[in-house]
């Protein structure tokens, strides 16, 4: 079930370089979990030593900031878009 | 000489070289400046900064600049006011304003962080210097930059008040009106930062430009008698002045030049944009994003950079957040204007207005000592208060007809 996740040009470097990349699972967790396993060092740059999102990445599903969901929990299905924001870009994009 | 030792992750504590870099590539954590605090101890004392000359530049050795500053070298030590008339009228006995209403050249205290961005843009030799706008950091960004001789270009909303867009215009500078809101001006600039070999003051060497508000913060101190306030309220937009206030106070207490910081810092904003001041009484540590709609559009900023910080500065400092609504604004710029003689912008009404509710919360007590933080110039935001002055009487231009008006009654 691939779920279209973008990610930040400091992130890229991981990703061989992709914008746009494909991952799978059930909810955001889930999803962030399979993108380490397809590109090693991903999860050290989004959660800190005890787990928790880092503070100043924002995880949006469909354009809505998951905080405002069901955080990490929050459902996806195939055809959700997740985007990975630095928070100090500022606003979401329109 | 500067005393600059490099950058760091408020985040992570990464280390990062004194260059033009301002998130953190390993957390995209906010970076700041690292002084050398052991160096600047030896050369900064009272007495040196007493002989400093009658600007923020006597705080130098606290600024990230690596030579001298060459531009805005008259910038900042605005009065600091003691307030009897409004402190009669709030129940105050020691109220304070510190009036950045009338900061050189653009009277809002945006000149003290643009005259460092600006000076160390040139440090980092950019031609072109850049921001993101709510309009008083456009006025002194275009203005600093013909003072430097560099190019500038300058983002806002494009509805922003007239004079502020005649205010920045005037200095000859590429002036975008962007249709929409600060926060996607804001997140539209991060996108060209990264395109276009600039300097934004506020994103690309945002941690050298935040620092200058601190000399906002050591003047009130050096103003009080070498001694740090009970209460300091501030307008919060994109939280970076609350911040540096506090950081300034707890700077010169480690540095010995004042005793035990024990200032409540207190939050201000206008209840059409309250995303800090909401997330402070929710006690959230994060900020849930907002669209403005207020008259006080210099604080109009619904995603806050710094919001978890400014935060966290209230939380520690024992302070609290409160917001008013516009009709308040208003007022209260009306009620400084009429007990003190200033005209601030609506951003000082907004503290104004914020600082009474403190003191009926009974948060501020009577003998307290209370300052607020007035940042911008009514002239700016005359159309906030257009309709709510009043008009001219308007006469023939003969005696008779003033005495037929006036004979037996009282002015104002």
């Amino acid at each position: 079930m691939p779920i279209l996740v973008r990610v930040p040009t400091p992130l890229q470097k991981l990703t061989g370089n992709r914008g746009e990349v494909n991952a799978s699972g059930n909810n955001v967790k889930e999803v962030l979990a399979n993108l380490e396993e397809q590109y090693k060092g991903v999860r050290e740059r989004l959660y800190d030593e005890s787990g928790t999102l880092r503070r100043f990445i924002n995880i949006y599903v469909n354009d809505e900031d998951i905080r405002f969901l069901q955080g990490e929990s929050t459902k996806v299905k195939e055809g959700d878009e997740i985007s990975i924001v630095p928070a100090i870009a500022g606003g979401k994009r329109a | 000489m500067g005393y600059v030792l490099g950058l760091q992750c408020r985040e992570c504590g990464r280390q990062y070289p004194k260059e033009p870099l301002h998130v953190c590539e390993f957390c995209f954590g906010p970076l700041e400046i690292v002084y050398d605090y052991e160096q600047i101890r030896r050369v900064l004392s009272r007495e040196t900064i007493a002989r400093g000359p009658r600007s923020m530049w006597r705080y130098q050795p606290l600024l990230p600049l690596d030579g001298d500053p060459t531009v805005g070298l008259q910038v900042g030590f605005t009065p600091l006011i003691k307030a009897k008339r409004l402190g009669k009228v709030m129940g105050l006995n020691n109220l304070y304003i510190k009036n950045d209403c009338v900061n050189h050249p653009t009277l809002s205290f945006k000149d003290r962080v643009v005259a460092v961005a600006v000076s160390k843009a040139k440090e980092f030799n950019y031609d072109t210097v850049a921001c993101a706008s709510t309009g008083n950091l456009a006025n002194s960004v275009a203005a600093h930059a013909a003072e430097a001789g560099l190019k500038s270009y300058i983002f806002i909303p494009a509805d922003i008040e007239m004079t502020k867009v005649v205010g920045t215009l005037i200095y000859g500078t590429t002036l975008v009106g962007i249709r929409g809101v600060y926060d996607e001006v804001n997140r539209l600039c991060s996108e060209i930062a990264a395109n276009f070999p600039w300097a934004f003051v506020n994103i690309t060497i945002r941690p050298f430009y935040g620092d200058g508000s601190k000399t906002f913060g050591y003047e009130i101190a050096e103003q009080l008698g070498w001694k740090a306030p009970d209460h300091v309220v501030i307008p919060v937009a994109g939280s970076s002045l609350i911040t540096k206030v506090w950081k300034a106070f707890n700077e010169f207490a480690h540095l010995g030049l004042i005793d035990e910081v024990k200032t409540k810092i207190h939050a201000a904003q206008a209840s059409g944009c309250a995303p800090v001041t909401t997330a402070i009484k929710e006690n959230r540590d994060f900020i849930k994003p907002v669209i403005p709609n207020t008259i006080a559009k210099s604080i109009a900023i619904g995603n806050p950079a710094d919001g978890y910080y400014g935060i966290k500065t209230v939380k520690e400092s024992g302070g609290y957040g409160e917001d008013v609504a516009d009709d308040e604004i208003v007022e209260c710029m009306k009620l400084l204007a009429q007990t003190e003689g200033i005209f601030a912008e609506t951003a000082g009404g907004v503290t104004l207005g914020v600082a009474r509710k403190l003191v009926a919360q009974g948060r501020i007590q009577p003998d307290d000592v209370t300052v607020l933080a007035i940042t911008g110039n009514g002239l700016k935001t005359q159309e906030a208060v257009m309709g709510d002055v009043g008009s001219p009487i308007l006469i023939d231009p003969r005696l008779s007809a003033f005495q037929d008006l006036f004979n037996g009654k009282e002015g104002k």
